[in-house]
């Protein structure tokens, strides 16, 4: 019944021309396939691995670009294709088939995947070049990409938890790529377990609704929610799911894994750690707002851990020195707005945030990779200076995303971040509204401090004094990408009227709009206005050369310190979560594995050997104690013969 | 004959107790050997006794060739006796106790 | 009192008193000298139990034939060799001797159940007897017993080729080694009358 149900929901283009429609599935399995061949030839292909990894990413963003159209040609409604692959699990009257869906959130997103996918594997054929693991580089991103559109493409819960744990195998793999150092291997382990918690939730999560709804299928469930679930029942699944975003995107409290992450090598922090994996727990969020909105009170917790990330993680990014790591608590901050948006029901301009987010980030983490490239690895700020005269394409590029991600108009980021301040405003939620905009002010700071300390000012050591500019495999897509980091913004037209709204509304609804609060200019010259207020103070302050920086950061050394170590959190959980489980385990390997079972086992094996070392005296070599046996057991066998007759 | 029967076979049963006690204490493989031949003869008296009882001469025919064996059985037993003597120059079975533990 | 009573039990003490001696002498040549005694008194059983045959083949084969050959051997083996007094396993002693009474013991009560202490032979043996012991044993023996006499006979013709086998040494030289060893044993055995220990 449920399965019958599902069809007549799911319009799979009856009466509408198709066109490369039925392709969809070509858009993950290029990818596989690469990566596939990667995988087993990857030693053999040598520098062609790379080639024919970009060749599938190619492939892939081409086809996604043509689905895209051809679903633009449909009308607004109408913005749904489902193709069925093959079925997969039909146990009793339990259902589950491999099945790919493109709406206008899925579309949006494999086009954000596949095409700044695409620019970082290019990206990454000049970054990696060298390596001895090239070729399992590439199979790895490849086979990354593949999870990550399955995860968006999937039309059922199934499929998307397939690719959520594929995503996360492929995070761990790639942040441990080189692994012959511990700390990286580490890192890996502690973004995997972190992980692990959410995804735990979010099973439960997804159990849940099989035992409310029978089924798993996106359709059904999101049709019949509002009849089926009570808001308690809905509260916990949304909150349930919403864990799992929580540790995929990380938010407090599971996000002490992507600063660690950073020990990957650049490429991955581009693409899974800025533009993509993280924007799953968002995705995820969007997909189920029906969920959340049957609920109500769900919204309002994914609010609050939204607001409190962005703050939060927004003063860990003004007090850190490595490059890499104010982008990772960057990240998680302005996943924290993407997060606010969605909890005030604005979930298209949380998605607009997040396409804006993978091309700004992903453009600073791939211009960090060049920076690095230039200074010979080198990730300290404070060895910096002065870059932009030595790495005019990669210091340019830079900035230009910086400028993006403190939402200075017209690029942008500006936009997406300015609407969603004004949604807040305008629909009385005005706290939401003033530590927003709190949090702007800093976002600004830790942007200009980072780019006014790498790029402008004079060179700090003999490394920066000599840094030259990476080759053009590398500068290209930062070019590529600082087009779309700076001119997005208008070309969409966005505004919560704006042509991305009409565009997802099929999908996502309508953004909310309302009356109250302060006019929308006012908002955007106070937005202006602190943006590039701030921006200017941290010029003065870092590359005038009027304030001694250094001096200043040693008088606040312990607020600088607090900031470093992220308010010790991840501390905390060593002491708290980690040694104690370590400990715990321990006990349990040592004392209990390989000393009481092991034990037991060798036990048993001993006491046989000390029977038997007893047992063996028996055979003397006397043949007069061997006879002496023959006799008494005869006469035994005589006496027991006689007694019984 | 005015003896019962019985008294034969419990001189039978006598002989052969000692001769096993022999086998058991002597060290000297030829003694040992010596005290196999007087179980051995305790038994023909013991067939011999039964034939007598039965009426018929099987037991007879059976000690008879009990002798025919033994005698076999010396020979080929007291050859090996010399072999080992030859190799260790030793008649004490306690020596020959290399299969222990 | 009956002529065959006065027999036995004149010599059945005999027997047990011989056999008793048989094994607590310590020099061999006395020990075979006792058997020999207790072979002549079991021959005077079997006379006794009307098997005239048997007596004479007794005498002959074993006390003629079969102890010579041991006494020959005993002669090889160092005659003059005493047995050790001491016994080195523990309680040996002891146990044979309660196993042996014990079987004694059981002989004496399976008896008393089984025939009992005063069945007498039977009478009107005379007549499988007849017309003599030998002709009626050699009736039996190569009649029904005919195949397990020819078995017999290709039983000794093999005793005798072992024998040979195994008593044959190459002729070879002696080493010096081996001579050394030899008087070395003598010296052993002359200084102190006990067994000589395995090289």
């Amino acid at each position: 019944m449920v399965t019958s149900l599902a069809a007549e929901l799911a319009p799979v283009g009856n009466g509408r021309a198709l066109g490369v429609l039925p392709l969809l599935w070509l858009v993950p399995a290029l990818p596989l396939a690469a990566a596939t061949v990667n995988l087993f030839l990857g030693r053999r292909l040598g520098r062609f691995a790379g080639w024919l990894a970009v060749g599938a990413m190619t492939g892939s963003f081409a086809i996604a670009v043509l689905m895209v159209r051809q679903l633009a040609s449909f009308g607004g409604d109408e913005r749904l294709y489902v193709q069925h692959l093959f079925d997969w699990i039909q146990v009793g009257s339990f259902n589950v088939d491999a099945s790919v869906r493109l709406d206008a959130l899925s579309a949006t997103m494999i086009l954000v995947v596949t095409g700044i996918g695409l620019l970082i594997h290019i990206y990454s054929m000049g970054y990696m070049h060298g390596d001895p693991r090239y070729g399992r580089f590439f199979a790895y991103m490849n086979l990354f990409v593949f999870f990550m559109l399955m995860l968006v493409l999937g039309a059922n819960f199934l499929i998307l938890y397939l690719g959520w744990e594929g995503v996360g195998l492929c995070s761990y793999l790639l942040i441990g790529f080189w692994f012959e150092k511990t700390d990286n291997a580490n890192a890996a382990k502690k973004a995997f377990v972190t992980t692990r918690i959410g995804d735990t939730a979010m099973l439960i999560g997804i159990a849940m609704i099989v035992m409310k709804f029978g089924t798993l299928n996106f359709e059904v469930v999101f049709g019949t929610a509002n009849a089926t679930l009570s808001k308690g029942a809905a509260t916990t699944i949304a909150l349930l799911l919403f864990a799992g975003a929580v540790g995929k995107s990380a938010q407090v409290p599971l996000h002490v894994w992507l600063p660690d992450a950073m020990a990957g090598p650049t490429p991955v922090s581009a693409l899974i750690h800025a533009a993509t994996m993280v924007t799953a727990g968002v995705y995820l969020v969007l997909r189920t707002h029906v969920l959340f909105e049957v609920s109500g009170a769900a919204l309002v917790v994914v609010t609050v851990i939204g607001l409190i990330t962005m703050l939060y993680a927004a003063t860990c990014a003004l007090g850190q020195d490595d490059l890499k790591r104010v982008l990772a608590y960057s990240t998680v901050s302005q996943l924290g707005y993407m997060f606010i948006a969605a909890g005030l029901r604005a979930y298209a301009l949380a998605l607009f945030m997040l396409v804006a987010h993978a091309f700004y980030k992903g453009l600073m983490f791939l211009a960090a990779g060049s920076v690095m490239h230039g200074m010979h690895e080198e990730t300290d700020m404070k060895q910096m200076g002065g870059l932009l005269r030595r790495m005019p394409l990669t210091g340019a590029t830079f900035l230009i995303g910086a400028i993006s991600l403190a939402a200075v108009p017209p690029f942008t980021g500006f936009f997406a971040k300015d609407a969603i301040l004004e949604v807040a405003n305008h629909t009385g939620h005005q706290w939401v509204y003033v530590l927003g905009t709190v949090g702007a002010v800093i976002s600004a700071a830790y942007m200009g401090r980072l780019v006014f300390l790498t790029l402008f000012g004079r060179p700090r050591t003999q490394a920066a004094e000599h840094a030259h500019e990476s080759p053009p495999v590398m500068t290209v897509p930062l070019i590529l990408l600082a087009v779309g980091a700076f001119a997005l913004g208008f070309v969409v037209e966005q505004s919560p009227e704006g042509a991305f709204s009409r565009w997802v509304e099929s999908a996502l609804g309508a953004v909310p709009r309302g009356p109250l609060g302060l006019p929308t200019t006012v908002l955007i010259a106070i937005a202006t206005v602190v943006a590039v207020g701030t921006l200017i103070a941290t010029w003065v302050i870092y590359a005038s050369g009027r304030v001694d920086w250094m001096a200043l950061r040693v008088r606040l050394a312990p607020l600088q310190r607090l900031f470093e170590h992220g308010w010790y959190i991840d501390d905390y959980y060593a002491t708290v979560l980690v040694a104690p489980g370590k400990a715990a385990s321990g006990i349990l390997a040592y004392r209990f594995d390989a000393g009481f079972i092991d034990g037991t086992v060798n036990a048993v094996g001993g006491s046989t050997r000390r029977l038997a070392a007893v047992g063996r005296k028996i055979q003397t070599g006397y043949v007069r104690t061997y006879a002496l046996a023959l006799f008494a057991g005869a006469v035994g066998i005589l006496v027991y013969v006689g007694l019984r007759l | 004959m005015r003896t019962p029967i019985a008294y034969f076979l419990l001189l039978s049963g006598i002989l052969f107790a000692l001769g096993t006690m022999g086998v058991l204490i002597r060290k000297n493989a030829l003694l040992i050997f010596m005290s196999v031949e007087l179980q051995l003869n305790a038994v023909n008296l013991a067939l011999v006794a039964f034939s007598r009882l039965h009426g018929n001469l099987n037991g007879q025919v059976l000690a008879f060739f009990s002798m025919v064996v033994a005698a076999a059985e010396v020979v080929v037993g007291l050859a090996i006796i010399v072999s080992v003597y030859r190799r260790s120059q030793s008649v004490n079975v306690d020596d020959a106790r290399s299969l222990r533990w | 009192m009956p002529l065959d009573n006065l027999v036995f039990w004149v010599f059945a003490p005999v027997s047990v008193a011989s056999a008793i001696a048989m094994l607590t002498r310590r020099n061999a040549v006395h020990a075979a000298l006792f058997l020999i005694v207790n072979f002549f008194t079991i021959a005077v059983m079997y006379l006794l139990l009307d098997a005239p045959f048997l007596f004479a083949v007794q005498i002959i084969v074993y006390a003629g034939a079969i102890m010579v050959l041991f006494l020959f051997v005993i002669m090889l083996l160092g005659v003059d060799r005493n047995e050790a007094r001491g016994e080195r396993l523990f309680g040996m002693r002891t146990m044979a001797g309660i196993l042996a009474a014990g079987f004694v013991l059981e002989m004496f009560f399976a008896l008393r159940a089984g025939i009992g202490f005063a069945t007498r032979a039977p009478a009107g043996f005379e007549k499988v007897n007849a017309p003599a012991n030998t002709q009626a044993l050699a009736k039996v023996l190569f009649t029904r017993y005919f195949f397990p006499f020819e078995v017999t006979s290709v039983l000794l013709i093999i005793a005798a080729i072992a024998a040979m086998v195994l008593a044959n040494r190459k002729a070879r030289a002696i080493t010096q080694a081996e001579l050394d060893a030899h008087e070395n044993a003598q010296a052993r055995s002359a200084a102190a009358p006990s067994e000589a220990l395995a090289p």
